[in-house]
């Protein structure tokens, strides 16, 4: 379970001022469902779910997940949590053993615990080959799945992906979304950021749109279609955020366009 | 503070750094090829220089002395020396190391000397050029030896023992131990390196650890592990600590190595007045090479210590502001500017310890080490230079735990 309850996020900038990056949002992800995050650049999804993983602290607002306070049991919540993102990278000089066994030592478990979890993860993600090599020497495929394994090693409730098929070829990027939901199919509480409109049409059982910080429209495929009288996801996310004209004007004034 | 997750994180880091090769550059191979290379290298060289200047025939000009056949001839004679024919720029040739020393004989020089006259021998040689000292020595030895002669020849004329002007013998004997001599000759010579090697070593782990995380997105993963945050930057400064002392150390245990490696080499070729001592100049008595006192070097090692703590930290600090590994460089690199000033400072004679610059960080180490090398021990002072480093340290490590604790320190844009 996440809830977040209006959580806002500023941050300074030397150019642009002030930034409020997260804008009183709040919203509700169920276990066993995935919750998809859909916005452009610089919307603020990244901001969003590093406040849920408790990265950053928000200005404002609170979130709670998996039943702990990110802001007083922040050490609990990551405890429960497990984040994958772009930019949560690999040890290049560590062996994809290394890497797991080290974040399930970080998590607090047992040498035998790990050794038993990690088996089971390696032989379902089909990793026995690579396992003793170092991360620096590996496809995207294999580093991708070497970070699954490092989110699941301790068996979070709650998972947390920030645009994880970003950058990726196909096959890899299927494997994501497969793995995405054998997470939900397990029971676990899924927020899913993206900017391709077809992989919440594909995967989100409830789409918040968020465009300028703000959570602009929430629901689920039927009821956005409904409301917006579009049966593709791309006109229903231009309409949402306000037309393509505010879709422009947000970028220009983060600096994305000129 | 959790001591089991500090020891998971460093455990890992060590063995991270382990696999970085530039780590390992400047952890082991640094350290332990900078002395042999500093004691071997620029010892060769030396010996030799002094040994081809000792063994030069020295080029003498004479001036005047044409009414003094005797001692004219017996300079010709002198092996030492080939004499070259007067010009009237003598000094600038001596300038241009053409001639070593210019001898000016005055006239009736021989005369006065019978007659029992006082003439004045000026010798012309160039001040601090090795060679033209050898051969300034070289001639006045040849002058004295002709004053001796004088003095008996005076004496026996007056019917007098040479025992009338030698009334009492006088033996110099030196009772400072070589050691002590040695402290002072490499003492300020010895902190200083290992100030630097403190530094070096503990740098480019500091940068790998934070900035470069950060570069190659390490630190977003390591974040979301339910650690708290000050296990994690514990133990990445012990792994810079780590690598800090291990630079030192390792350069310590090759110091005494080569030096005992050098006294070997250099000081079975020596003999008691020959080039080595030459080599090490203070040494000239004993003519050995200067060792270090041991227990000198295990003072330094102690207080050594808080400085490695402090530089860790600091590095670990300024290195996480960094977002980049070439931005942490770009902050460090001055910084050995300001390292490197203090302890070059300690270097410097004259230059003692006082209560006001025992509170000087760096500057404090390399003025206590000079100390103890050479067997002096300040115990007020060291406990002063100790307590003021650790509060150093302290700070420094409190200020690297803030300093991961700001998220727009660890997610600057
Ligand atoms: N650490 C930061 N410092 C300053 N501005 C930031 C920082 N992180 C994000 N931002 C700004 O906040 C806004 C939202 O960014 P982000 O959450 O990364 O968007 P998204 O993930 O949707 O692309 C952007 O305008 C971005 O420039
Ligand atoms: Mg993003």
């Amino acid at each position: 379970m996440i809830e977040a309850r209006n959580l806002t996020k500023t941050f300074k900038d030397k150019k642009r001022g002030i930034i409020t990056a997260v804008n009183d949002i709040s919203f509700t992800c169920r276990p066993g469902q995935i919750y998809g995050l859909l916005g452009a650049n610089g919307a603020g999804k990244t901001t969003t779910l590093r406040l849920l993983a408790t990265l950053l602290q928000p200005a404002s607002g609170s979130a709670r997940l998996a039943g702990f306070d990110a802001a007083t049991e922040a050490n609990q919540v990551r405890a429960h949590v497990g984040f994958l993102a772009a930019s949560t990278a690999l040890y290049g000089r560590l062996t994809a053993r290394e890497t797991i066994t080290y974040f399930g030592r970080l998590n607090g478990l047992a040498a035998a615990t790990i050794k038993e979890r990690l088996k089971g993860l390696a032989d379902e993600l089909d990793m026995r080959d690579f396992l003793d090599r170092r991360c620096d020497k590996f496809s995207t495929g294999m580093k991708q799945k070497t970070s699954i394994a490092r989110t699941l090693i301790h068996d979070p409730a709650v998972m947390i992906f920030d645009e994880p098929t970003l950058g990726l070829d196909v096959m890899t990027a299927r494997s994501i979304v497969k793995f995405v939901r054998d997470c939900r199919n397990r029971g676990k509480t899924v927020i899913y950021s993206t900017h391709v409109m077809s992989e919440v049409e594909k995967i989100c059982d409830v789409i918040g749109i968020i465009h300028d910080g703000r959570l602009v429209a929430e629901g689920t495929l039927a009821e956005l279609r409904q409301r917006y009288e579009e049966t593709d996801m791309e006109e229903i996310f231009v309409k949402a955020v306000g037309g393509e004209a505010a879709l422009v004007a947000a970028l220009k004034n983060q600096g994305t366009i000129p | 503070m959790n001591w089991q997750n500090i020891l998971t994180v460093y455990l890992k880091e060590l063995k991270d750094s382990l696999r970085d090769r530039r780590t390992l550059i400047s952890m082991i191979v640094v350290p332990t090829l900078i002395m042999p290379i500093i004691m071997f290298g620029v010892g060769t060289v030396m010996t030799k220089v002094v040994r081809q200047a000792r063994s030069e025939i020295v080029s003498v000009m004479l001036l005047g002395g044409a009414d003094s056949p005797g001692v004219v001839a017996a300079l010709k004679a002198d092996k030492k020396f080939r004499l070259v024919p007067a010009v009237a720029d003598y000094q600038q040739l001596i300038s241009d190391k053409k001639v070593r020393v210019a001898v000016e004989l005055p006239a009736g020089f021989e005369a006065s000397l019978k007659g029992g006259g006082v003439p004045t021998v000026s010798l012309y040689y160039y001040e601090g050029e090795l060679k033209s000292g050898f051969g300034l020595k070289a001639v006045q030895d040849f002058f004295t030896s002709l004053k001796e002669k004088t003095i008996e020849t005076r004496l026996a004329e007056r019917g007098l023992s040479a025992a009338v002007i030698k009334p009492f013998v006088i033996r110099k004997q030196n009772v400072a131990p070589p050691e002590k001599v040695g402290g002072n000759a490499i003492g300020g010579f010895v902190p200083y390196l290992i100030i630097i090697l403190c530094f070096t070593g503990a740098m480019y782990p500091a940068m790998d650890l934070t900035a470069g995380e950060k570069e190659r997105g390490t630190m977003e993963t390591l974040l979301c592990s339910p650690v708290h945050r000050i296990n994690i930057v514990v133990g990445k400064f012990l792994m810079v600590l780590t690598a800090s002392l291990t630079t030192v150390l390792l350069s310590i245990v090759s110091m005494g190595v080569s030096a005992a490696l050098g006294v070997m080499y250099f000081g079975g070729k020596a003999t008691s007045q020959s080039a080595t001592s030459a080599l090490v100049g203070q040494a000239a008595e004993g003519g050995s090479i200067p060792l270090i006192d041991p227990v000198g070097l295990i003072g330094v090692a102690a207080l050594v210590l808080p400085v490695a703590v402090f530089f860790a930290a600091l590095l670990l600090a300024i290195s996480l502001f960094a977002k980049s590994y070439k931005e942490a460089q770009s902050y460090i690199s001055p910084l050995i500017v300001v390292v490197i000033m203090p302890a070059v400072i300690g270097l410097l004679p004259g230059v003692e310890l006082n209560a006001k610059l025992a509170l000087v960080p760096i500057l404090n180490l390399s003025l206590v080490c000079k100390e103890m090398l050479s067997g002096v021990w300040h115990w007020d002072y060291i406990a002063l230079i100790f307590g003021s480093s650790c509060v150093y340290a302290a700070i420094a490590l409190g200020f690297a735990v803030k300093m991961f604790n700001r998220e727009d320190v660890m997610f600057r844009a």
